[in-house]
């Protein structure tokens, strides 16, 4: 049984396609201006990829802030259900689901039978966001990945006192002029977010297993300032950013075996 | 080089009328503000000079610039002064100042004497955050909110669009009415986010004025909010940069259904007046102990 996920991110679009369950197929294209057109180069992709037609997909599930565009799709499913259902498929024990991506960030309260008990969403504010950590990285002049690496290196938790990513920008400037260590500005950055990101989750409570994805879930300076805001371990899976497109291809999967953890929105 | 669009101009000022040196009390103002300070110098109580310039990274630096360009060619020095009072974000790193007092007291001082005693809410656009004030026929505090946390509604966050557009920021409020019709405000709250959205705009054909309305339109709307959590009370009077633009004032007027006062005195200074006249008033005190 051939079904599909497309993740309509704000700032990559994610194509996962299932054989039973098992990914085939997956592509990653940036969203750009268009993304009706790179959704469906997305979907080429993929389908070459497993060698398929488009015609082989029997179900295809669009999720995220672009999904009302994707005119191929058969359902709708929003991201904090796709975030879970495709959490509960990496790894049945996990109970809390934090998703960092580049505009937003969430935070979902699973219960043990993979329904969505809470969640709470920060897409107004871009500290604590993807954005965020780039603009910081551009500040410094570093490569995003760089940037997250040097956070690392780092003993000394300087505070940053902006929250907004605008201010922190300058302050980032002073503490350079300041001679502070470009590691120390790394991970004031990289506490910053976490901070924020951790206070979200605990209004909605944070209850093992913790499993971390989106984007944000590649930087290791990031991941660290999780664990030390949480002080708890983490899960953090392969291909992070690929859970909620897996998540929608299993949501796709569950309809068409009649069997729904989540709720499909009809098109 | 490339052209800086948010850089806005720097001046000094004082009034070629009056001689200092004939004037019983010298008192001065510093406001240090995280974007601007201004420098404040009044001889009897009446304004006799002022300076804006942009902060730099070090604050003490920046009140000794802002203060001596302020007496430059007065043939007065700081060392003249007679009582300095810092206000502002730098405050505390003003150091020719002998005390140091809120921004939020200064504002509503400074506005009392701009504006009159009939003046009872203020709104503050400053460079990085936004206040709004109210205050008794004194000038006296007796309530404020304000936003220090984010972008949105401030000077900084309208810098932000200059650049984008390549607009002088003097002239985002005047092109911002060059439109053939009022757009609907940018709908992202956050600065870097509603930057992204009007890139997107922009893609989509919309002519850089149509873009600058819907961001002063936005900005508007947000620090309306600010204002009736406050609960606004006639007379009403802007201050700081944005009070500049017209882009933004006017249609902040207009959603609040109140038109602000209007005054002769430079919207900018009004932090650091206000600290100039407490500086004459406690200059005055500490004479009659002596």
């Amino acid at each position: 049984m051939i079904t599909a996920g497309m993740d309509l991110g704000s700032k990559f679009i994610k194509i996962v396609i299932m054989n039973d369950g098992d990914v085939i197929a997956r592509a990653k294209m940036l969203s750009g201006f268009e993304q009706e057109v790179t959704a469906s180069e997305a979907l080429s992709e993929a389908l070459s990829k497993a060698g398929l037609q488009s015609g082989d997909i029997e179900r295809l599930t669009a999720t995220g802030v672009g999904r009302s565009i994707a005119p191929f799709a058969h359902d709708r499913l929003t991201e904090v259900g796709a975030a879970a259902r495709g959490a509960i498929a990496r790894l049945p024990e996990t109970r809390t689901v934090i998703d960092v991506g580049a505009e937003e960030g969430r935070a979902i309260l699973i219960t043990p039978d993979g329904h969505v008990k809470d969640f709470a969403i920060n897409e107004k504010c871009a500290a604590g966001s993807g954005t965020f950590t780039e603009a910081m990285a551009r500040a410094l002049e570093l490569d995003i990945v760089e940037f997250g690496r040097l956070s690392l290196q780092s003993d000394k938790a300087v505070p940053m006192n902006a929250q907004c990513a605008v201010f922190a920008e300058s302050e980032v400037v002073s503490l350079l002029h300041a001679r502070t260590p470009k590691q120390d500005i790394s991970r004031a950055v990289h506490d910053a977010i976490a901070s924020r990101i951790v206070s979200m989750a605990r209004r909605v409570s944070v209850e093992r297993e913790v499993m971390i994805i989106g984007g944000m879930a590649y930087n290791v300076g990031f991941i660290a300032s999780m664990k030390r805001a949480l002080e708890m371990e983490l899960i953090v899976p392969d291909d992070p950013d690929y859970v909620p497109a897996e998540g929608a291809a299993w949501a796709a999967h569950d309809k068409l075996v009649g069997m729904e953890k989540t709720e499909l929105k009809e098109r | 080089m490339t052209v800086e669009y948010w850089r806005w101009k720097e001046y000094n000022w004082h009034d070629e009328n009056i001689d200092p040196k004939a004037g019983s009390v010298l008192s001065a103002g510093c406001d240090v503000g995280s974007v601007s300070s201004q420098a404040v110098v009044m001889v009897d109580g009446g304004l006799y000079a002022y300076s804006n310039m942009r902060t730099g990274s070090d604050s003490p630096h920046s009140a000794l610039d802002a203060m001596n360009w302020a007496l430059e060619g007065t043939g007065l020095k700081i060392e003249d002064l007679h009582y300095v009072v810092g206000t502002g974000y730098g405050r505390v790193n003003v150091p020719f100042a002998h005390r140091a007092i809120t921004e939020i007291a200064c504002h509503a001082r400074g506005a009392n004497f701009m504006y009159g005693p009939s003046v009872r809410t203020i709104l503050d656009m400053g460079g990085q955050d936004c206040k709004a004030i109210r205050c008794d026929h004194r000038g006296k505090v007796t309530n404020f909110l304000m936003n220090d946390k984010c972008a949105a509604g401030t000077g900084r966050g309208m810098e932000v669009f200059a650049d984008l557009l390549s607009v002088s920021i003097e002239d985002v409020g005047d092109l911002s009415f060059d439109v053939e019709e009022e757009p609907e405000p940018v709908s992202s709250t956050c600065v870097v986010f509603a930057k992204s959205e009007a890139a997107g705009l922009l893609r989509q054909g919309w002519p850089k004025n149509l873009v600058l309305a819907a961001y002063c339109n936005a900005m508007a709307h947000r620090v309306v909010t600010l204002l009736e959590r406050l609960g606004v009370e006639k007379e009403f009077a802007i201050t700081g940069g944005i009070a500049k633009n017209i882009g933004v004032v006017r249609r902040l007027e207009k959603e609040l259904g109140l038109t602000g006062l209007k005054s002769d005195y430079d919207t900018q200074i009004a932090g650091a007046l206000g600290a100039a006249l407490f500086a004459g008033a406690l200059y005055e005190k500490q004479q009659a102990k002596k």
